[in-house]
């Protein structure tokens, strides 16, 4: 029975999750981190800074992630000096070149999430707090960055989706995630249909657990775009 | 009397544009200045020199006896400012702006309390209580635990004025604070400026509405085209005859 089997092979590719979670989690936070450091540079109003930060974002926004993935994986054993060097230990590993090559490439999109952010950010709030004596890391902290999340938060949603689903690539350099141990089942038994269709069924729980947990975090951080309890017309 | 703001030949310019040019003006502590010009006589951008929002091209600006360091780059053009001393005289001046500029996220209460608890490091239980005091002092307790904009704009003026008092300011800026309202909400706001007056702070207000400059200023200062054109007090000021643009300006 083909339905007996899918459950079958869902039930298999649940082992695959924890490493699926992992990836995206991991991706997700280094994306962020690098893209939060580009978008400062691309704001910071020195042009040292805004041209490589430009050219960064260019370049990474430009190489397919799988391309980005090989390269790490399979170009950089290349080069003995980098198998020599203290970073081979990491850069031998599958997994950890999935996570640089899908953290470079978050960070990419992430930078220009971020940057559309921090730009809502309106002259007059940030004035405002100026002339309280607020300035340089506490303005960002208590006034500037609680309200380019609020505007970023939609859009970068979209990114967090996109590489909960990009992780799947990192099956291509041996990991075993979802994807991978779907591939190998796929390939044992001959029922590709079946088992990707399983494979189907636990990213969409994946991305719809995500999407409600954004909205969540949405909902709980924008009350003042709430309806009143009452209409506030009168003095 | 002590001063509280000195500006010494105070000059602006936006790119070729001159807009202050060479103001002198001394207000004393307990003094209410109304200051008055048509729109571009550069009144909200010399109230804005005094704590820096805009840095002045030239000139000088001293706040209750300290001047105000402002680096330049040698050939007179502005470059920065000491932030640590602007930090701790922007928190001892309280600005209120034309268009409110509440912190959106921030219920009112929040936005009373952010500063005093994290610019002064004061206790926030204190704050808090001190801030409900302001709030039922403006007339808006009740919104407290509201968001600015749920609120009219008459109550979200009050709400920034309750901001500003919040910090316990020495000195205190009105960018034309009615400006902004619909002209059912101004009265209640200028009532609010006016208890302050009559507590002796020390105001300098840029502002539209006549009437207040009349009845509650202790002093007006007219600018037209940045230099000062008039200054008196408004009983003389808007009696005798003062320069032919003011006399245009007040449509007589």
């Amino acid at each position: 029975m083909e339905i007996q089997f899918i459950f079958e092979t869902f039930l298999s590719l649940l082992g695959g999750v924890p490493l699926t979670v992992q990836l995206a989690a991991l991706a997700i936070l280094g994306g962020l981190l690098i893209g939060l450091l580009v978008a400062g540079m691309r704001l910071s109003g020195h042009r040292v800074l805004i041209w490589p930060a430009w050219l960064y974002v260019q370049i990474v926004r430009s190489i397919p992630l799988l391309v980005l993935m090989f390269l790490i994986y399979y170009g950089l054993t290349q080069f003995s000096s980098i198998r020599a060097s203290f970073l081979w230990p990491i850069l031998r590993e599958p997994y950890w070149c999935a996570v640089i090559a899908l953290v470079i490439n978050s960070s990419g999109y992430a930078a220009e999430v971020i940057r559309g952010g921090l730009q809502s950010v309106g002259r007059n709030e940030i004035e405002a707090a100026r002339a309280c004596g607020m300035s340089g890391f506490l303005l960002l902290r208590r006034i500037v960055l609680p309200l380019a999340i609020r505007q970023a938060l939609p859009a970068y949603s979209n990114e967090m989706i996109a590489m909960v689903k990009a992780t799947s690539l990192a099956s291509l350099v041996t990991l075993m995630d979802v994807t991978g141990i779907a591939a190998s089942i796929a390939s044992s038994s001959y029922r590709p249909i079946g088992v990707f269709v399983a494979a189907g069924a636990i990213y969409l729980a994946l991305t719809a657990a995500l999407t409600q947990s954004v909205r969540l975090m949405e909902y709980r951080l924008t009350p003042h775009l709430r309806r009143a309890a009452l209409p506030a017309d009168a003095q | 009397m002590k001063t509280a703001v000195r500006l010494e030949n105070l000059r602006k310019r936006f790119g070729g544009l001159e807009v202050l040019r060479g103001i002198n003006l001394e207000a004393y502590e307990g003094e209410v200045v109304s200051i008055l010009g048509s729109s571009g006589s550069g009144k909200s951008t010399m109230l804005r020199c005094i704590n820096m929002l805009e840095i002045p091209s030239e000139g000088s600006v001293s706040v209750a006896g300290e001047q105000i360091k402002i680096a330049s780059d040698g050939k007179g053009r502005p470059t920065g400012l000491d932030t640590r001393q602007i930090d701790r005289l922007r928190s001892r001046i309280g600005m209120v702006f034309q268009s409110f500029n509440l912190w959106p996220h921030m219920t009112i209460l929040q936005n009373v309390i952010e500063a005093p608890v994290h610019v002064l490091k004061r206790n926030k239980a204190e704050c808090v209580e001190e801030a409900r005091v302001l709030l039922d002092r403006v007339g808006i307790a009740d919104k407290a635990d509201q968001y600015p904009a749920h609120l009219s704009g008459g109550q979200q003026q009050r709400a920034a004025i309750a901001r500003a008092l919040a910090m316990r300011p020495s000195l205190m800026l009105f960018d034309e604070p009615t400006s902004a309202l619909d002209p059912e909400l101004v009265g209640g706001v200028l009532r609010v400026i006016r208890s302050l007056a009559e507590e002796g702070r020390t105001m300098l207000v840029v502002t539209h509405e006549m009437g207040f400059a009349r009845d509650v200023s202790s002093r007006v200062v007219f600018l037209h085209q940045g230099s000062i054109e008039a200054d008196g007090k408004p009983e003389d000021i808007f009696t005798k005859s003062q320069s032919p643009h003011f006399e245009q300006f007040l449509g007589r």
